[in-house]
């Protein structure tokens, strides 16, 4: 209970930090970028975080924590504004939104879909930051405990999840987690002090970058995808010509109160899971919803849940996903990882300990998410006119700009030559994963983990003298396990398997 | 069970595995494997890519079971046109300077679209060339040379 007594005194200290005029402005920026970055299609937050992470090698640890955290969830508002108002999500996680948002857009109802959004996820992102700092201090005492088995066992799961929720074939995702374990190895053998897979290049020594295997599979690979699909279609219909009624009316939100407290739940669930994400709460979230109104009949021409509730799921599952990373150390996803990733090159090494060596950055950080939340509420709503704009540059313009920014990006990490000719590999490489239909995102997610997995699982066999078993004797690595094997097996069921194929269908067409 | 390849995008996504599995078993002969207990360099890649050789196998055997699509036709003008973009601009910014290999990038990149009108392409390339040179080089003074003669 101790950790309850001090959260008034944390929260206290955070805010302290957060609201200083330095913070506060990285703050607004990020929250600015990272809503340009969700409405424009074709640029995720991944390859966004990739390509203006050296943007904030210069700043402050804190700074750049809080602009790289505004980006992030700042695409989740950006993405569901468009979604509603051009049935273009800017990212994944709107996708769903798409449905129903834009069905009431139609009827003219844009503006309480718009209210409803920015209030779901007001309301979930505040959630959010109450769990984190609830839950983050004995998460991380846990996580003190934790040993090598504990650990190996964690990531397993977080990586078998990311497999089973991605897009397609089960199968493929698994193998993919394979193919990114290995590409994590690449560089020095922090234990034999060996060169593996570096093909005798010294521009490996140190691993292959995370910025650049960001960039080619979530950048580069996407923008040759896009390039096709502009010849199938390039009509935008817009509907925000004029927006009346913003605020949406006392039925409406009595009809969407349950759906965001629900959908919060959903995604505070899925978020803080490793390897689940924003995305699949968006999804879940809808699924109930649909399941529990008393007219499931409305769905698909305009209910207000089905956009209250997704909207609610995307943005809390953005902001839990930060738990797992801040307490444990692992990222539950590549930006996560990418978080991390700048944590480390501040010279901070992620890990338990943050929060208590260094709580100026751990709460200054979650205070700014409220912040952040806040701005976004104020900044969204009144600018609409200036996104939609923005919409209508044409992509013949955009993505010409967005190669700038990632051979830029890219290049000033280390001013090497090979980072750029690595980046178009694994762009090529993720062009190839496309069309044979193999979902990227567990790949990543287990390069980030590659080398954590196999020193965790190093350590655990020296301990156990080699005897495996040890992964099952411990109770805590047991329970990682048996859960990680349930869900394999539960996917593996004939009529779940069938709804899980159902569910990804319609998010591919959605 | 007849011997035809239902699902193209299967198959080859199954032969990618095994590839990367042949792959990564070879390269890791050269590493010493140690035991369980204390394992060598070459314990973890090597038991990596045996499981990628058997998931291929299975993703690919699976591709002669149950219907899938024809893998979609490459772009391979844009492929190379990017390709060329990047690769271009790692070598022209430390031998030609910062302004050219941009604009460079620029050109080509935009070549790899549909449209391509010289105009419209020009004043992107000055747009998006004055933008980084504000951003990138006067905001976050990032150190490349302008010019080749600075």
């Amino acid at each position: 209970m101790e950790s309850l007594a001090s959260f008034f005194p944390n929260l206290a200290l955070g805010f302290q930090t957060a609201v200083s005029l330095q913070n506060l402005t990285y703050c607004f920026i990020g929250v600015f970028v990272g809503t340009v970055v969700g409405v424009l299609p074709g640029i995720g937050p991944l390859a966004a975080i990739a390509m203006l992470l050296p943007a904030t090698f210069n700043l402050p640890p804190v700074g750049a924590l809080i602009m790289l955290a505004g980006i992030y969830y700042g695409t989740q508002y950006g993405g569901s504004t468009t979604s509603i108002l051009v049935k273009l999500p800017g990212e994944s996680a709107s996708v769903v939104t798409c449905i129903d948002g834009y069905e009431m857009a139609k009827r003219g109802r844009a503006g309480p879909a718009l209210a409803i959004a920015a209030i779901g996820s007001f309301f979930a992102g505040t959630v959010g930051t109450i769990l984190i700092a609830v839950a983050g201090p004995p998460l991380a005492e846990m996580a003190l405990k934790f040993g090598a088995p504990e650990y190996f066992s964690l990531m397993t799961m977080g990586l078998i999840a990311s497999a089973v929720l991605a897009h397609g074939s089960m199968v493929k995702a698994i193998a993919m987690i394979f193919l990114g374990l290995v590409f994590g190895i690449v560089g020095t053998d922090v234990n034999s002090g060996m060169s593996r897979f570096t093909f005798g290049a010294s521009g490996l020594a140190d691993g292959l970058s995370f910025v650049v295997v960001a960039m080619g599979l979530f950048g580069f690979a996407e923008i040759l995808a896009n390039l096709e699909r502009q010849k199938e279609a390039s009509t935008r219909d817009l509907l925000a010509k004029k927006i009346e009624h913003l605020y949406p009316t006392l039925k409406d939100l009595k009809v969407s109160a349950g759906a965001i407290m629900r959908g919060t739940a959903i995604g505070a669930f899925f978020g803080t899971l490793p390897g689940a994400g924003p995305t699949i709460s968006a999804f879940s979230s809808y699924a109930l919803e649909k399941k529990m109104a008393k007219h499931p009949e409305e769905f698909g021409t305009g209910a207000i849940q089905g956009v209250a509730g997704p909207e609610s799921a995307n943005n809390a599952a953005a902001q839990c996903a930060f738990i797992p990373t801040l307490t444990l150390g692992i990222p539950g996803s590549g930006t996560m990882a990418l978080m991390l990733g700048a944590l480390t090159i501040q010279g901070i090494a992620p890990g338990p300990q943050v929060m208590t060596q260094r709580p100026e950055l751990f709460w200054g950080l979650i205070a700014s998410m409220w912040i952040g939340n806040a701005l976004l509420v104020v900044l969204n709503l009144p600018l609409i006119g200036l996104w939609v704009k923005l919409l209508q540059v044409p992509y013949r313009f955009l993505f010409p700009a967005i190669m700038v920014f990632m051979s830029i990006g890219v290049y000033s990490v280390n001013n090497l030559d090979l980072d750029i000719y690595m980046t178009v590999f694994f762009g090529f490489l993720g062009y190839v994963f496309i069309k044979l239909k193999c979902e990227p995102a567990p790949l990543i997610l287990a390069f980030v983990l590659g080398p954590l997995m196999e020193e965790n699982l190093r350590r655990a066999l020296l301990i156990s003298r080699g005897d495996p078993t040890v992964f099952f004797t411990r109770p805590i690595s047991a329970g990682f396990l048996i859960a990680t094997i349930l869900l394999l097996i539960v996917m593996i069921m004939p009529n779940v398997r069938k709804k899980r194929e159902q569910v990804l269908v319609e998010e591919g067409t959605g | 069970m007849s011997l035809k390849i239902k699902s193209q995008e299967d198959f080859w996504a199954g032969i990618m595995f095994i590839g990367f599995g042949i792959i990564a078993v070879v390269v890791s002969r050269d590493y010493p494997m140690g035991s369980a207990m204390r394992m060598g360099p070459g314990y973890f890649p090597t038991w990596l890519g045996i499981i990628m050789i058997l998931m291929g196998s299975a993703v690919s055997a699976m591709a002669f079971k149950y219907e899938g699509e024809k893998v979609g036709k490459f772009a391979w003008k844009a492929l190379l046109l990017l390709g060329l973009a990047f690769s271009i601009f790692a070598w022209a910014i430390d031998n030609i300077g910062f302004i050219p290999a941009l604009f460079i990038l620029i050109v080509l990149s935009a070549a790899a679209g549909q449209q391509f009108r010289v105009k419209e392409v020009l004043i992107l390339s000055a747009v998006l060339i004055a933008g980084s040179w504000g951003l990138f080089i006067k905001g976050l003074e990032l150190p490349f040379p302008l010019f080749w003669w600075r």
